[in-house]
């Protein structure tokens, strides 16, 4: 006979609120509260540790290049200003009919000097520039944890961007000429997972 | 085979779909005032228009203009009476002329995107268009021009 895996649950659940109630309603002691801040500063330690590490993807070429401090993108693993005067525009796409489509496609085009491309192949808007260039850990760290300042992502979400945009990915396979991003894609997802995991806590 | 719609007409096409726009207009379709400068998006020679923005043809593969309206310089306009066209005849901006399709069709998205340009806003827009006869004075004033003419009531 199939056991009744939606009784079982039910009364784990029952019995884990339970316990969860007759704990909230102790009185905290000093050993509880001591655990509790134990806990909070390691994970705050564990978030500013993880982001540490994982803030040189943010700041290679391969990141910055498109996260300027100024209107112009930058180009190469030197990071000069994008040829042509191309500039950001409001959108983040080029202005004055300069876009970045009319040169980039949504794949690197083959042979050394031919634009990069990817899907969605643009910089931030100019209302959420998203700055990485000549910014500290500390600030990167603040930018994107900050709602108003990185296109209303909850930490996960800046997570789940990382892991998943085609813009990020290429990164790793910049095509030719352009030096990949130096940390492996796994391991700057899984450091970024933690920092949002224990509390996105900067360095 | 493709399906290309260029200045209006429609184009069954037998060419592999990573064909470079550019060779698929002048070799395929017969249409040689778009021209070849570089073949890396460089010097803006190729420049047509791909759902009116303007866009390098040399890099840009042909599937990628697929179920979109391409114009190349033969369509702005009949008769070379686009404001733009006609700017540029009056204020005699070609020299040699090479790189003039691509500096008309770069210009006139310009006017689109921005229809009263500053002298900035044309040095930032044109930047991509090279003139190897230095014609950037003739061409910042045909602009001017062509924009004072569309405010007019010439059409875009």
């Amino acid at each position: 006979m199939k056991p009744d895996t939606s009784r079982h649950s039910l009364a784990k659940f029952l019995l884990g609120s339970l316990a969860l109630l007759a704990f909230s309603g102790m009185p905290e002691t000093g050993r509880s509260a001591s655990l509790l801040a134990a806990g909070t500063a390691a994970d705050r330690a564990g978030a500013a540790t993880a982001f540490a590490k994982a803030a040189p993807v943010l700041l290679s070429p391969r990141c910055l290049n498109c996260h300027p401090a100024g209107e112009r993108p930058l180009v190469g693993d030197r990071s000069q200003p994008h040829p042509m005067h191309v500039v950001r525009g409001p959108l983040g796409m080029g202005k004055n009919g300069l876009l970045c489509s009319t040169c980039h496609q949504d794949t690197n085009l083959q042979g050394k000097g031919l634009p990069p491309g990817a899907p969605g192949w643009q910089l931030p808007p100019a209302d959420t520039p998203m700055v990485f260039e000549k910014r500290t850990p500390r600030q990167l760290c603040e930018q994107l944890k900050d709602p108003a300042r990185n296109g209303s992502r909850s930490p996960a979400e800046v997570v789940e961007h990382l892991r998943d945009a085609p813009l990020v990915l290429w990164g790793w396979h910049p095509g030719e000429g352009r030096t990949p991003v130096a940390m492996s894609h796994q391991e700057f997802v899984s450091l970024m997972s933690q920092w949002a995991d224990k509390g996105a806590a900067c360095p | 085979m493709i399906s290309l719609s260029v200045n209006g007409k429609i184009f069954q096409l037998d060419v592999p779909v990573d064909t470079p726009l550019l060779w698929v207009i002048r070799d395929n379709l017969g249409l040689t005032g778009t021209k070849y400068g570089c073949g890396k998006a460089l010097c803006g020679a190729c420049t047509v228009h791909v759902d009116g923005h303007a866009v390098r043809s040399c890099v840009t593969p042909v599937s990628a203009a697929v179920g979109r309206e391409v114009v190349t310089i033969e369509g702005l306009a009949r008769d070379l009476q686009h404001p733009v066209q006609q700017a540029w005849l009056l204020e005699e901006v070609p020299q040699c002329g090479y790189c003039q399709p691509g500096q008309i069709m770069s210009a006139t998205a310009l006017l689109a995107a921005n229809p009263k340009p500053s002298d900035a806003d044309i040095d930032q827009a044109m930047s991509g268009n090279l003139c190897r006869c230095g014609t950037y004075q003739r061409i910042k004033k045909a602009i001017h021009r062509a924009a004072d003419s569309m405010a007019a009531g010439g059409r875009t």
